[in-house]
């Protein structure tokens, strides 16, 4: 059973804030498909293509048969916890700063026995136990053994709270709460638990129906934000950049243009403007002040959303100047997360394909919910993800895109755009 | 084609560059100091030296070439052996078919580490490909998380309690209280033991091993030429060295030394109650219970009831570690794993002093190395004898 996790005292604005430490990063290329796989939320080990075996840790051949044909293929991580210890040293600083620190070996279902962080409510060995891979601060996947049946708490454990960002009792900025998709963040935020949800409002004098709705739940606030304005974001980061845990930044502009059907490069550039200028001037802004208070107590700054778009994997021709501005944002959304990376402020990418609004008028179902978009984002937050495919059309875009992006190019281009 | 036996081989010369916690010095000034005193106590010219075996962690960049260079060696023979707790059996066992196969007349085996403030944490990192990707990301606790884990599976199924290991423990450091090349030289009782600090649950601070800074030595060569030079020295009745033994074993509860024990004894045509001391390898006091469960003094599980039944000290009814081990005498990296070498040479040559086993003729030496993931991969025994 773990505890529910207590609104955090004030903090004690005498004492220095902590810095943050991460776990140990280094990983070898091969290893790096665990972290491959996690970062999308799945658990995943080698398997031989040959003679099947599952095996761990990650190797260039195939321990049985000596294949080469090694897959990753997803697990279910069903497995017997053969022993565990509680460390109380560590060489490591990121350890010994959260010691004690439990350990197990897990002997899985499928062959191997691995190493894991073991969940507080698992008990004592022997017992069985379920593991996943997550992302722990580091940005490296971890193999964790969670209970066979979780209490109704049990993302408020310690361990696990290192391994995920989840909004609970943090204060997070929503970049645009005009939008469906930035009303029903605030709601869905607000539903789990976070302690203040600021919401940019980019033109004050337009009234847009939601908004006064979410402005009367007790955790909003309305702030003034223009991310196509240097100082508007400059002075907003000036006034709450230092409280800020989570930025969720669902600004965008959305036109349905392709290259010859508008003349000239007014929307392009607007979308341009806000879609990458906009996340690069918040990036500038909020980075370091979110960089610096990433070890800042039990609810410290943790996480950067980027809403983009499934169209930043391959251009869609229908809305093409709106596809090349989210790949643009999706580029520099790598180099964010590059350089959030040493602080451990993990940087979520979210791909949805059409999302159920105005600007989606003419696109045929399945359109993504706002409110599914939503609750896929706060998901992810909660179990460490980093990159979002929520949907079924982004599913299928992406199959599509793995299994080659140059056919996918292709069927995308036949109707002439 | 049978076994060839290890007839006419002598082991000589045994040399221990005294340990130091920490050193600014690194492992190349250990393994001057070691090379010096092997030419300076077996009279044998350096420029004699023909055959070098080399075991060390902190040589990088360098491997054993780089130390012909740097000590001015020529020898037409080299090996280095990574194979750290078992490299003291298993550079003998390469130089003693060295010098049987006339390969190279005299091979100084040599294991020397330094230890910087910080330079185990950063071994450990550094492991290996597999303690980077698995197990160091874990708490980074080290070999301790691993043999925290081995201990509390095999206390749980075997019923082994903190006492028998402690029974270990407390009996090295007694021996190494005798062994002025011991690092630990206050006596431990079982009560200060089980009431140390926690490491890793079940291990607690005397579970575990000091790092230090150091160097143990030897020379192989033919027993004529031994005899010739006037050095004391033992004779090889037989040796057996494993990798990556049951690896299906879904937690480590046996050493590779079951799989070839029977071997070992044929090639020495003993049985186990013949030898009089053996060394072990002491990383952690389960893993000695192991040894004597793994090559036949008793049945696997017997381990604790062994312990009990058994005085383990010199001079006791069941001689382990005379030197105190490296839990008492401390942990120079590879030369850890020549230990039990020198110190079985010592017994057997009447210069163990006061921590001498009475009448020593036999005795065995395991090693047990390499931690690359979730337990020790190399294994290997060697049995000496008294040369009379």
């Amino acid at each position: 059973m773990t505890m529910p996790l207590m609104r955090p005292k004030r903090k004690n604005p005498v004492l220095r804030t902590r810095q943050i430490n991460l776990p140990p990063s280094a990983r070898g290329r091969v290893a790096l498909g665990i972290t491959a796989a996690a970062a999308e939320g799945r658990f995943e080990l080698q398997v031989c293509g040959e003679c099947s075996t599952v095996q761990y840790p990650p190797r260039s051949a195939c321990q049985k048969c000596l294949s080469a044909a090694l897959r990753w293929k997803p697990q279910t991580g069903h497995g017997e916890l053969l022993s565990a210890t509680t460390l109380h040293h560590s060489n490591d600083l990121f350890f010994r700063e959260r010691l004690p620190w439990r350990l197990g070996l897990v002997e899985l279902d499928a062959g191997p026995t691995v190493m894991v962080h073991l969940h507080g409510e698992v008990g004592d060995a022997p017992q069985r136990v379920r593991v996943g891979a997550r992302l722990d601060r580091a940005g490296q996947a971890v193999l964790i053994g969670f209970p066979d049946e979780g209490t109704a708490n049990m993302a408020d454990d310690k361990m696990l709270r290192e391994m995920a960002s989840d909004p609970k009792f943090r204060k997070v900025l929503v970049t645009d709460g005009k939008t469906p998709v930035g009303q029903a963040m605030v709601r869905a935020l607000v539903k789990a638990g976070a302690d203040i949800v600021w919401v940019g409002h980019a033109e004050p004098w337009k009234k847009l129906g939601g908004l006064d709705d979410i402005t009367a739940l007790p955790q909003v606030s309305l702030v003034a934000l223009d991310v196509t304005n240097g100082r508007s974001v400059t002075e907003l980061a000036g006034e709450i950049g230092g409280k800020v845990d989570i930025v969720i930044n669902t600004a965008e502009l959305h036109r349905t243009f392709g290259i010859g059907s508008r003349r000239g490069t007014d929307v392009a550039k607007a979308e341009m403007e806000i879609n990458y200028f906009g996340l690069l001037r918040l990036a500038q802004e909020f980075g370091p002040a979110l960089k610096g208070r990433s070890a800042d107590g039990a609810t410290h700054a943790t996480a950067w959303v980027n809403l983009l778009s499934v169209y930043a994997l391959a251009n869609f021709p229908p809305q093409g100047t709106f596809s090349a501005s989210k790949a643009a944002a999706y580029s520099l959304s790598q180099c964010l997360r590059a350089e959030m990376r040493p602080a451990g402020i993990r940087v979520v990418n979210v791909f949805p394909g059409p999302i159920d609004d105005e600007w989606n008028q003419h696109m045929p179902p399945p359109k993504l919910a706002p409110e599914a978009l939503a609750s896929a984002i706060v998901k992810a937050l909660r179990d460490g993800v980093e990159d979002v495919y929520p949907g079924d059309v982004a599913q299928e875009w992406l199959e599509r895109w793995r299994d080659n992006p140059k056919i996918l190019e292709r069927e995308l281009a036949i109707n002439g755009g | 084609m049978a076994r060839r036996n290890y007839e006419g081989v002598a082991v000589a010369v045994p040399i221990t560059v005294p340990y130091l916690r920490y050193t600014t010095e690194g492992a190349h000034w250990f393994l001057g100091r070691a090379v010096r005193s092997l030419v300076d106590s077996s009279g044998i010219a350096k420029e004699d030296i023909d055959g070098l075996c080399v075991s060390s962690f902190s040589l990088a960049p360098d491997t054993a070439v780089g130390v012909t260079q740097h000590l001015g060696l020529s020898p037409r023979w080299l090996d280095h052996v990574p194979t750290g707790g078992a490299s003291g059996v298993m550079c003998l066992r390469r130089a003693a078919r060295a010098v049987q196969a006339g390969d190279a007349e005299v091979v100084a085996c040599v294991a020397a580490d330094t230890n910087h403030v910080d330079s185990f944490r950063q071994t450990l990192g550094g492991f290996s490909y597999f303690s980077r990707d698995a197990s160091y990301p874990y708490g980074s606790g080290g070999p301790n998380s691993i043999f925290a884990m081995i201990t509390a599976h095999y206390m749980r199924r075997f019923g082994a309690r903190r006492e028998d290991f402690g029974r270990i423990a407390v009996s090295q450091r007694q021996n190494a209280l005798l062994n002025p090349n011991a690092m630990f030289k206050r006596p431990l009782t079982l009560d200060e033991y089980i009431g140390a600090r926690p490491i890793a649950d079940p291990l607690h601070l005397f579970d575990c091993v000091m790092p230090c800074a150091g160097a143990e030595a030897f020379l192989v060569m033919s027993e004529s030429r031994a005899r010739d030079l006037g050095l004391s020295h033992v004779l090889i009745h037989g040796a057996i060295e494993r990798h990556n033994a049951f690896s299906s074993d879904p937690i480590m509860v046996r050493g590779g030394w079951r799989q070839d024990r029977d071997d070992l004894y044929a090639q020495a045509g003993v049985r186990p109650d013949a030898l009089d001391f053996i060394q072990t390898y002491d990383d952690y006091p389960v893993i000695v219970m192991m040894h004597f469960e793994d090559l036949g003094f008793c049945e696997k599980g017997e381990g604790p009831a062994f312990v009990q039944a058994h005085t383990l000290t010199h001079d006791g009814t069941f001689p382990n570690n005379t030197s105190g081990g490296q839990l008492s005498a401390g942990q120079a990296g590879a030369a850890g794993g020549f230990l039990g070498v020198t110190e079985s040479i010592r017994q057997l040559t009447g210069a163990a002093g006061g921590r001498s086993v009475p009448d020593a003729k036999l005795g065995l030496v395991a090693g047990f190395g390499m931690v690359t993931y979730d337990r020790c991969l190399c294994t290997g025994a060697v049995i000496l004898g008294r040369s009379e």
